[in-house]
């Protein structure tokens, strides 16, 4: 974690990251609405039609269900397609054939054929962009057994982590936090190494409690940590990354030390991951739990109009809060 | 309908009245200065989401709604601004909830994309490109069933004619004779995409011929093709034919949305579009070389327009922030979903 000035955006870094795989591997190509000529609507894809031209950099007609189930034909034929859809809210429509073939093609065919397919896709409130444009649905894709739903919180992870996508055996669906894409820089060195899908990582060492989170509320739980240090909270923030499959090894290994488990996520509440990470400590560290488990989430509303947004969104204060009364329990 | 003498070459359109120019006129002008001050306040950060300017296609709108009667719908994509105030719905309304405030048309909950009026008959502005399609056939449907002679106006892009669920609906529409007008407004982009580079035939309507839905191309830069075609149109439909298509040649002169990189077409093709085919500048010509119009005429048009949109601009700076509980209303009937203390 870093706030230098210097360094790629998540933007930058995802589109390193597509350079250097297009690059390294011809059997990659990047589809979808407006990748080529236009750069992507966020410019996550800029510059890729110009090196790698459009046989491999696809700008596809306005069709997700047909751009998802071509992609997953392409897979299934020695390709590896990392597909775009424009905002996750648009994905939806492809959520048949991703349910249906992606998720489904290795098992049906025992293993004879497999679908190493990356469908990329912004999600999430914070930048005013109203419903279909901030939406967190990351429990669609990480309810679905044969899927990988990656979430990376920072430049440097997001560049990781797409690479280890792209060379994943199985469909991955990569969501990316926009309200991160250009919020904060991070160095990347030449060098990176592609991360590990299905880890948790602790960001910050504590021994008071857990706090768990997950893209652009990564940074807020962070911060919630941070502040209450100086009221001698002793705070560690694990960033699980994988959606699913979930690494609860290492955020059940924290709660045993901590014995308190706060989880941050934007999403509502219901049937939500917060809901599944609570259920995976309680199975493995229940005896450890000192207090009852919370969590700080979005609510079970449509993601509103801009002028309440913030009040959607789970707040530093919010997070202190629930913190704060976790230690007087 | 008063007949008039036909003037100036261009002008020889013998089925339209004086005072029919004149509300067209009005009507596509107040479009144009609205959508104007709409991106102005986009750029002052009042505007937030997207905001879709309709500068540039406003006969397509106005020419359509020119055959409607009470009772008929529409319903379209995000690009609404210009069907609301076509067919009658209050500027003020629509630009606070361009602003989210509590006097727009949802309450400030639905921003530029998504507002409706259903004593207009408005069936909304949809953010989900192509999905309005099926729904425009459904309010069709239900007018079919009732038994009465309404029909519904469903608009969408070049880009959503390329969504399948089109598909499903022209062969539901054909199948069961809806009164639906397909309206595809083909202003040759979708987003970055131009309209060549993502469909595989140079005409969409005849799409349409496959489920035997006639069809025909309208040049959507002149109001009075457009109403001519509309009426065509909405005669099959009334007449209880089924659907039809109308694919309206058009363009935007602005941005896709407000962020835009531009990088797919030259400034050239879009400033040749404005200084030949304006359909305000044509139809402001015919009134005046009809002699239907004095400059004067014109320009108290203008004025009283300017303060319509001026009068919505404040409101829509006025009109309160909507209160904290909107957030929890309409999920449920009751409001059964949680509120803030039980979460
Ligand atoms: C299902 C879906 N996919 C993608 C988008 C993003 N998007 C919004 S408008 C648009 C282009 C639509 O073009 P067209 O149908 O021609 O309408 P126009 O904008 O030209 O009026 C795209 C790709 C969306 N809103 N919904
Ligand atoms: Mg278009």
């Amino acid at each position: 974690m870093t706030d230098a000035s210097d360094g790629l955006t998540m933007v930058d870094a995802i589109n390193r990251a597509l350079h250097e795989a297009m690059a390294e591997d011809d059997t990659t190509a990047v589809m979808g609405q407006d990748v080529g000529v236009n750069g992507g609507v966020f410019r996550v894809t800029e510059g890729l039609i110009d090196d790698y031209g459009v046989a491999r950099v696809i700008d596809t007609p306005l069709a997700e269900s047909g751009i998802v189930g071509l992609a997953i034909g392409m897979a299934m034929n020695g390709a590896r397609p990392i597909a775009e859809m424009q905002f996750s809210g648009f994905s939806y429509y492809a959520l048949a054939q991703i349910e249906n073939h992606a998720a489904r093609i290795r098992w049906r065919t025992r293993g004879a054929h497999t679908v190493p397919l990356v469908i990329r896709m912004p999600y999430g409130a914070g930048v005013r962009a109203l419903e279909h444009h901030s939406e967190s649905r990351e429990v669609f894709y990480g309810h679905m057994p044969g899927l990988k739903t990656v979430i990376p919180a920072t430049p440097a992870r997001a560049h990781a982590l797409l690479h280890a996508a792209i060379r994943d055996p199985d469909p991955v669906i990569f969501m990316e936090p926009k309200a991160v894409y250009r919020q904060m820089r991070e160095p990347i060195a030449d060098d990176a190494e592609p991360a590990q899908i299905g880890t948790s990582r602790v960001v910050r060492r504590g021994k008071d409690l857990t706090l768990v989170s997950y893209g652009a509320m990564l940074h807020r739980a962070l911060e919630a940590a941070e502040t209450l240090a100086a009221e001698d909270i002793d705070i560690e923030v694990i960033d699980i990354e994988t959606i699913a499959p979930l690494d609860a090894e290492t955020i059940a290994k924290s709660v045993g030390q901590t014995g308190r488990l706060l989880i941050v996520n934007e999403a509502p509440p219901s049937y939500g991951a917060a809901g599944e990470i609570a259920m995976r400590v309680i199975e493995q560290e229940f005896y450890a739990l000192r207090v009852p488990i919370r969590r700080v989430c979005g609510w079970d509303v449509h993601v509103p109009f801009f002028a309440r947004e913030q009040t959607y969104l789970p707040s530093v204060d919010r997070i202190r809060g629930a913190a704060r009364a976790m230690m007087a329990d | 309908m008063a007949a008039r003498k036909a003037s100036a070459k261009s002008a020889a359109k013998p089925n339209v009245s004086a005072e029919e120019l004149m509300a067209y006129y009005r009507d596509m002008l107040l479009i144009r200065r609205f959508e104007e001050k709409a991106g102005q306040l986009y750029g002052m950060g009042l505007i937030g989401g997207f905001c879709h300017l309709y500068i540039g296609q406003e006969a397509v709108v106005v020419g359509l709604e020119a055959a409607a009667k009470e009772g008929d719908k529409r319903i379209t994509s995000y690009r609404d601004h210009g069907h609301m105030l076509a067919c009658g719905m209050d500027p003020k309304g629509v630009m606070a909830e361009l602003t989210g405030r509590e006097g727009g048309y949802s309450k400030g909950k639905g921003g530029s994309m998504h507002m409706f009026s259903k004593e207009k008959h408005f069936y909304g502005g949809h953010g989900i490109v192509g999905a309005q399609v099926p729904l425009g056939a459904g309010l069709a449907f239900s007018d079919k069933y009732k038994g009465n002679d309404n029909v519904t106006f469903t608009y969408f892009g070049d880009g959503a004619a390329n969504q399948g669920q089109v598909y499903e609906t022209f062969n539901m529409a054909a199948l069961w004779d809806l009164p639906v007008i397909f309206v595809i407004e083909n202003n040759q982009y979708a987003m970055g995409t131009a309209q060549a580079r993502s469909t595989s035939s140079a005409d969409i309507y005849v799409r349409g011929e496959a489920f035997g839905i006639p069809g025909e191309i309208v040049d959507g830069m002149d109001v009075l093709k457009v109403k001519e075609a509309s009426e065509k149109a909405v005669a099959h439909c009334r007449a209880g034919k089924g659907p039809y298509i109308l694919e309206i040649k058009t363009y935007r002169y602005r941005g896709h949305s407000m962020s835009d990189p531009a990088k797919y077409r030259t400034r050239e093709e879009v400033q040749k579009m404005r200084e030949e085919r304006d359909p305000i500048e044509a139809v402001r010509s015919l009134l005046l070389t009809g002699k239907h119009a004095s400059e004067d005429d014109l320009k108290a048009i203008d004025k009283e327009i300017k303060g319509i949109v001026n009068d919505a601009a404040e409101f829509s700076k006025e009109s309160p922030e909507p209160a904290l509980e909107e957030l929890w209303t309409d999920i449920y009937a009751k409001g059964d979903a949680p509120q803030e203390e039980d979460a």
